[in-house]
């Protein structure tokens, strides 16, 4: 049988809009794969701990907040410290398109703004596992 | 409002119309669809006429306005004798720059305030506070203490201009702010006007800004209502909101519905509190959501008037002004599109034109820009210009609620009232609002109509223009706002001076008197006020709360 891909959507810091998180998470379920969504209010720490727990091939992060250069960095960087290599981090939320470079260099694979359709972030995932 | 007789010769005309005009054609040139839908899933006719429409007694069923059921609108000259509010909802970065951007919005025509916070501050945190590591000033202005409402207010003329806050959990806090800057101004409390938001059911349903559980955070709620209508009789206790419930993906029907029954759940409270309906009732008011289907937000506002009116008076009000559903609106944020944003303005300009048929009291349009950034000065600029067009150049206000007779407006009305109904049905054999809430009701609801509205625009069954219809590919050449980067440092400063030097034994004796008075039942707005004049920070005075009444994690639903 198939690797199921398994993916943990977190919500990082204070920010509370989850739409497109929770539609995301359904989206990738109605996909085969296997989704834990950690709901809001979540440190890096905790997001890590999750990823490890569940054993996640992705993490999938969401803020509307505007404050992602700062809370997905955190995420990024506590995923290179502990050295974890073979998940791919993906993003999703009001990004300016200016700080996409941006994020992308500091390993956050995929970047997907408003409007973006469910398949893309699917299609994306699919491709870039790295197990 | 048509006899029965003359009814009943419509109908047969109707069918004859069908049978030699419509059908024919139909079948010659079929039509764009199968089946036409409004946003909400119902079932839209090719043609309205008095027969659809169900009530008949325009007296009892519509009246004039000013009137029992208010369907028509609140005021008897609307907006014949004044204009809606222009309330631009706005705040970025730190105090002195929001400031900056009100009196450029005053200068501008605007007028009425309308404050957006930043997380921090919607969560009762200080900005050096750990929780509010890269979040300062990012969705709103940060205020963590008196001093810094101070500054955000600086030459506003509070006494003349009224101020809206969204402000939810720590809401009672950041009132006292604003009350003591307006009495350290030399302004008495009983004269200031504005609004606190202050709603926290749809908190736990949609925007998720909670703090406490419920049971605290209601009480919290009635303490503002008693202590408004006592002490601050101009100001608006709640504005009880369907604007985040739309926001987080739910339907017009479900966000009339949802909005309303908390509403009817504050009343009760407060009631079981043994407050005088007709004290407190005056200063509800309501927001909502202006989205992209036209008639149908239109019928929105006008079931909300009549269903509330009712309520209200099953509820023991007697006064007229406790029936009045009065409400603020602000287009859809979720309907901007990133794509040719350009365009947005024109959907802005369609929801604001919608929420003004529908009798709105105040209006926010959003600018073009909100999909990408907090909106730059320009951007600002061309939205509030867009109601002054609407309200100046268009005609529309010149006689009061002019869609009304109308058939399709009128039917889509009674049926959106009717189906507002069966949701307080569910609701209540869920046990309550509150209830429902720990059940994960009106969250599974609003999760499932959002991941269908996604799937339509995925599967190209609802038209997004610029998004899955008439794309380009060009770069988005929009200037984004940049905020002041020493704002966050300038702040954290002013926090240390104002610990370091406040009255340290005022501050603890204060602080130490809301948390003993938090513990019992008294009203807690004077104790707060207290903690507001001896410098105690949000952070501060929220943090004891939040150890009195604990906090609040929601189910994780998707």
């Amino acid at each position: 049988m198939a690797h199921k891909i398994r993916v943990l959507i977190a919500k990082p810091g204070l920010d509370g809009h989850d739409r497109g998180a929770k539609v995301v998470a359904r989206a990738l379920r109605d996909a085969g794969m296997e989704v834990i969504y950690t709901g809001l209010h979540q440190t890096a720490d905790m997001i890590i701990e999750a990823a490890i727990q569940e054993d996640v091939d992705v993490i999938g992060l969401s803020l509307l907040s505007g404050a992602h250069m700062t809370l997905f960095v955190d995420v990024s960087d506590l995923l290179k410290k502990k050295g974890i290599d073979d998940v791919i981090l993906v993003c999703g939320g009001i990004i300016p398109e200016e700080d996409v470079p941006k994020l992308k260099k500091e390993g956050i694979t995929g970047v997907f703004g408003p409007g973006t359709p469910c398949e893309t972030i699917v299609d994306f995932i699919k491709k870039n596992v790295k197990r | 409002m048509i006899d029965e007789k003359e009814l009943k010769k419509i109908k047969n005309s109707k069918i004859e119309w069908e049978k030699n005009c419509y059908i024919p054609l139909k079948n010659k040139h079929p039509e764009r669809k199968e089946k036409f839908e409004n946003l909400s899933g119902l079932e839209i006719k090719n043609l309205y006429s008095p027969d659809d429409i169900s009530k008949n007694d325009y007296l009892k069923d519509y009246g004039f306005p000013g009137m029992y059921p208010f369907l028509r609108g609140i005021h008897a000259t609307k907006y014949r004798g004044r204009l809606w509010t222009y309330r631009q909802f706005s705040g970025f970065g730190s105090a002195e720059e929001t400031n900056r951007r009100y009196k450029y919005l005053l200068d501008h025509g605007e007028t009425g305030l309308s404050v957006a916070f930043d997380y921090p501050t919607l969560y009762g945190y200080d900005t050096d506070d750990p929780w509010s590591r890269g979040e300062f000033g990012k969705c709103g202005v940060a205020i963590s203490s008196l001093k810094d409402m101070e500054i955000l207010f600086s030459e506003i003329p509070i006494d003349k201009v009224t101020t809206s806050m969204t402000i939810n959990g720590p809401a009672a806090i950041v009132w006292g702010f604003y009350i003591g800057m307006a009495e350290n101004r030399g302004i008495n409390r009983s004269t200031i006007g504005g609004t606190i938001q202050n709603d926290i059911l749809k908190e736990y349903i949609a925007q998720k800004s909670f703090i406490f559980p419920p049971e605290p955070s209601m009480r919290l709620i009635v303490d503002t209502f008693e202590f408004g209508y006592k002490e601050v009789p101009r100001w608006n206790t709640i504005s009880i909101s369907g604007y985040h419930i739309r926001e987080a993906g739910s339907t017009a029907i479900q966000e009339l519905a949802f909005t309303l029954g908390d509403g009817l759940e504050y009343v009760r409270w407060a009631i079981k509190r043994g407050l005088n309906i007709d004290n407190f009732a005056p200063r509800l008011s309501f927001f909502f959501n202006s989205h992209n289907d036209f008639f149908e937000e239109i019928a929105k506002y006008r079931a909300a008037r009549r269903i509330w009116a009712r309520e209200m008076k099953n509820l023991g009000a007697k006064k007229d002004r406790s029936l009045l559903m009065r409400f603020h609106t602000q287009t859809a944020g979720c309907t901007l599109t990133a794509q040719q944003p350009e365009i947005n303005i024109a959907r802005v300009t369609l929801q604001a034109l919608a929420a003004v048929l529908g009798g709105t009291q105040s209006l926010h349009t959003n600018s073009m820009d909100e999909a990408l950034a907090l909106p730059s000065e320009k951007a600002a600029r061309i939205a509030l210009r867009t109601q002054q067009i609407i309200a100046e150049e268009s005609g529309v206000p010149n006689t009061i609620d002019p869609l009304g007779g109308s058939y399709y407006i009128e039917w889509l009305t009674d049926k959106m009232e009717e189906e507002t109904y069966k949701y307080f049905d569910k609701v209540e054999k869920l046990g309550g609002v509150i209830p429902a809430v720990e059940k994960g009701f009106f969250q599974r609801e609003i999760a499932e109509a959002s991941y269908k509205y996604q799937k339509e625009i995925d599967d190209k069954k609802r038209t997004i223009v610029g998004v899955n219809e008439y794309k380009m590919d060009e770069p988005i050449e929009i200037p984004i706002l940049k905020m002041d980067e020493k704002g966050e440092e300038r702040q954290i400063n002013r926090l240390k001076k104002i610990r370091k030097e406040r009255n340290h034994q005022k501050y603890e004796r204060n602080i130490s008197r809301l948390r003993k008075a938090a513990e019992g039942d008294e009203n807690l707005m004077p104790y707060i006020l207290d903690c507001v004049h001896s410098d105690a920070t949000l952070g501060e005075t929220c943090g004891v709360l939040r150890e009195v009444f604990g906090g609040y994690k929601e189910p994780a639903i998707y």
